[in-house]
């Protein structure tokens, strides 16, 4: 695939190329092994054009974007294989000499628009400072050029903005800022990476938006790093899909995504929530609820008699057997719903019943045992668990504190739940640090079934993690249901794994309930122009079954 | 803002009158006091009878809770008592001998950031990797060792080896060099370790990659991006160091044959001279109060995340 690729590119006008990698090897030097994790990568980018480097975490993908700019981690080594920038043969050059280019001809979005603005700098004073940077000066003359390009980038009030610390500004507005500082310079190609990650679904269209507008208006190549076939379908001219290192597959993009070459592209096609086919799950025929929640409402005191209403009469209900689905973007208050249904936050109004039982009524004692019935699985698997306790500690944990069983009773039961949730039980001894996202995510899991709960609270449970091994957690959390009829509610900013996982679905905006129903009617004729929205923003609109004119009914 | 400063002046005053009530009771719970160390001493020949007349002078015979009331009452009017060792009013003792003792340990806390800086900047700049581990792990070992010792070696190093500073008949400068040195530098340590590890933590946030892909250099990083933002726990902790500074003083003043308000402490503590080491006790917990106070009230100026009223609920 790769010699096919190179005889294309080498037919294409050579001084047209902006970035031309060849032969890249690159690895890591960790107490003085050297680990390679770029094996030979070849590629280039012409002017004006996007090429996309797909791949899961650990394929190399913003490895190999981070030597293009020179920021490799301190221990990371251009092994072999050429960079060049415009025909310059960068690989060697130090931190000096890159500064001579970075901003100027290569610039950067970040993935993480929260933490990559200096939290105690004005964020005008942080776009100027590129201007600065090239050595221009003059206080006034700065800040007009730093509210031009505010405005061009389509923040509002710009003259506003200028004086404002990030804190102040939302994650759209921040990413918005990051993108005015990577043009500011006019470069020549600009790395974007994951540069929508930590966006909702309808600020990513915008900014997504913006970075192809602004594209188009001053032919500034992007190398676009992501792991979403999504935003691929929608984006890219051409796309390159690396795996451990090494190029998979690389084409245009409508050949790639279409006519896929290589195992490993059609896998991530099938695992990819936003393109694959799937039927609507057909819910069990219906039983008694075993939780409701009725017109829940939770206010938070914000001092000075004044508050804020983040839930705002919501009800639904879930039987077992069933998955609720809560969607929202971010301050829509699906967080907050979920837990008051576990009983970390008591409701402000409404009830909100589990097995028949008013939880807010419950003493304490009580409240403790619900938690029995109703377990929590937090979003990152990374952080939910106790790095210093071994897998078996952490799955046995619940059980210290509500079964009385005898040390042989436990370890029986951590190992059937171990072996439920798709583990082998060579892991027992294991450190959470030891283990893969998914499999930590499986622990996460496994900890909260082996107390034999009836409801499972999922709070982004699968957002953390790459599409192949989210796709994985999602059929075994299927899997699981179907044989313990279980009931999930599943909180989630993605619908497209809506429509993959659940029956009936929650779409919450400020607070507020906008729809309720089953997931085949709220996808098929949404009620609400929110809903509509949130279904157009799902990437890789071009081929996605949400968009794609139906085959069938 | 002025409700936030009224209930922290409250505090403070909280605070204050705990420290003098403990450092009271303690005073008291020791066995002997003052007046007995100084007039049962044989050589001035007085009767018990005597004594006990001095001691109702003294007030010293009412039941400790009204000397407690008292004593708070004078405190709270300006009136610290006498020094029953010196026969002085304790609040001269301390006009002659504060301004010493601050001219010291100012100097030792300017010295002492000076060089906590310096370290840090330079186990962030430093060209080479292992130079700058080597410079960041030293503050380690200078918070180890105790003020009294480094004194000691100074003196010995650059007064008898040396011969760089007399130790008779030193000019204003010299007499003040070496116990300066001695008082920051075990100072200076933690506040270095505090400083380095800070920087260290903001160094690896996601924003410093975007300003290096802007082309910035590393001074320019550290300077303009790092340094405001790893400042804060420096100066929790340097507000926290503040009782160190003054303990040092005692220590240093000691050592170095001082005149000063903690030669005053340390003949008050071996004289059980009650009233000097309440007013001691309550000035050193005044400072403390107040140095705390203002790096409260510095913090969201240097962090403006911090002037948020509301934290956003989930």
């Amino acid at each position: 695939m790769t010699v096919t690729t190179l005889a294309r590119d080498s037919a294409e006008v050579l001084a047209d190329r902006i970035l031309d990698i060849e032969d890249l090897s690159i690895a890591y030097r960790e107490s003085g092994q050297a680990r390679r994790v770029v094996h030979g990568v070849s590629f280039s980018v012409a002017a004006g054009e996007v090429v996309a480097l797909v791949g899961e975490s650990g394929s190399g993908k913003t490895t190999t974007a981070q030597a293009v700019i020179g920021l490799l981690a301190e221990n990371g080594e251009v092994e072999a294989g050429s960079i060049r920038i415009g025909g310059v043969e960068v690989s060697s050059w130090n931190d000096r000499r890159f500064n001579a280019i970075r901003g100027k001809v290569v610039s950067l979005i970040p993935q993480d628009p929260g933490a990559s603005l200096n939290p105690v700098m004005t964020v005008g004073k942080q776009v100027g400072e590129v201007f600065r940077l090239a050595g221009q000066r003059g206080e006034a003359h700065i800040r007009e050029l730093v509210i031009s390009l505010f405005e061009r980038v389509g923040l509002s009030d710009p003259a506003l903005r200028y004086d404002q610390y990030p804190h102040e500004l939302s994650g759209g507005m921040k990413q918005r800022v990051l993108i005015a500082s990577a043009i500011a310079l006019r470069p020549r190609l600009i790395i974007a990476d994951e540069p929508t990650s930590a966006l909702d679904v309808t600020v990513q269209r915008r900014i997504l938006d913006l970075i192809d507008d602004l594209r188009r208006e001053t032919g500034t190549a992007v190398l676009l790093v992501t792991h979403d076939l999504g935003v691929v379908a929608d984006r890219a001219d051409r796309v390159i899909v690396l795996r451990h290192g090494r190029i998979q597959e690389t084409g245009k993009t409508t050949d790639v995504l279409e006519k896929p070459t290589s195992d490993y592209t059609r896998q991530l096609l099938a695992d990819a929530p936003a393109l694959a086919e799937s039927a609507y799950r057909e819910a069990p025929s219906a039983t008694d609820p075993v939780l409701s929640v009725e017109n829940l409402i939770k206010d938070f005191a914000l001092g000075r008699g004044q508050s804020f209403r983040a839930v705002d009469d919501v009800s639904f209900s879930v039987s077992a057997g069933t998955t609720h689905a809560i969607v929202g973007e971010s301050g829509s208050g699906k967080t907050t719903t979920i837990r008051t249904l576990v009983g970390f936050e008591t409701p402000t109004g409404g009830e909100v019943r589990v097995l028949g039982q008013a939880i807010d009524k419950l003493r304490p004692d009580a409240l403790r045992q619900l938690r029995k019935t109703i377990q929590l699985v937090h979003q990152n698997p990374f952080s939910s668990l106790d790095p210093l306790m071994s897998v078996e500690k952490i799955i046995e944990e619940p059980l210290l504190n509500f079964e009385r069983l005898s040390g042989a009773e436990r370890h029986v039961r951590v190992r059937e739940t171990l072996d439920r949730v798709g583990l082998h039980a060579d892991l027992l001894q294991r450190r959470p640090r030891a283990l893969s996202g998914g499999q930590r995510q499986r622990v996460a899991i496994a900890r909260a079934l082996v107390l034999e709960p009836r409801i499972l609270v999922l709070d982004e449970a699968v957002s953390a993690l790459d599409v192949t091994v989210q796709a994985q957690i999602l059929r075994l959390l299927v899997d699981l249901q179907e044989r313990l009829g279980l009931a999930y509610v599943f909180v989630t900013h993605d619908l497209a794994v809506v429509r993959q996982i659940a029956h009936r679905v929650t779409v919450m905006q400020a607070g507020k309930a906008v729809e309720t129903g089953a997931v085949r009617d709220v996808f098929d004729n949404p009620v609400s122009p929110y809903t509509r929205d949130l279904i157009a923003a799902i990437p890789g609109g071009k081929r996605s079954p949400f968009t794609r004119p139906r085959r069938r009914r | 803002m002025s409700n936030y400063l009224l209930s922290r002046i409250g505090q403070a005053a909280i605070v204050l009158l705990l420290a003098f009530a403990a450092s009271f009771l303690l005073l008291q719970a020791l066995p002997g006091d003052a007046i007995l160390i100084k007039y049962q001493n044989p050589e001035m020949g007085l009767t018990p009878e005597q004594i006990a007349e001095i001691r109702v002078l003294y007030g010293a015979d009412a039941p400790i809770w009204v000397q407690f009331g008292n004593t708070v009452w004078n405190f709270v009017q300006g009136s610290f008592g006498y020094s029953v060792q010196a026969g002085v009013p304790v609040r001269d003792l301390i006009a002659v001998n504060l301004p010493a003792t601050l001219r010291l340990s100012s100097l030792g806390l300017v010295a002492a950031i000076a060089l906590a800086l310096l370290v840090a900047f330079a186990a962030t700049l430093a060209p080479l990797r292992w130079l700058r581990s080597l410079i960041a792990s030293a503050p380690s070992l200078l918070a180890a060792l105790p003020v009294f010792w480094i004194g000691i070696v100074l003196i010995q190093i650059f007064s008898f080896r040396l011969r760089l500073v007399p130790v008779i008949n030193p000019n204003e400068f010299q007499q003040l060099v070496l116990p300066v040195a001695t008082l920051a530098i075990p100072i200076a340590a933690p506040l270095a370790q505090v400083f380095i590890r800070s920087l260290d933590e903001i160094e690896a946030q996601p924003f410093i990659a975007v300003v290096r892909a802007k082309g910035a250099s590393r001074a320019w990083i550290l300077f303009r991006h790092m340094l405001r933002n790893a400042i804060l726990p420096v100066l929790t902790i340097a507000g926290v160091l503040f009782g160190d500074l003054l303990a040092g003083a005692v220590v240093t003043e000691t050592v170095f044959g001082l005149n000063g308000l903690g030669r005053v402490t340390e003949q008050a503590v071996s004289n059980q001279d009650t009233a000097v080491l309440q007013a001691i006790v309550v000035l050193a917990a005044l400072g403390f109060v107040f140095v705390n106070l203002l790096v409260d009230l510095a913090a969201p100026l240097i962090d403006p995340r911090l002037n948020r009223k509301i934290g956003a609920a989930a």
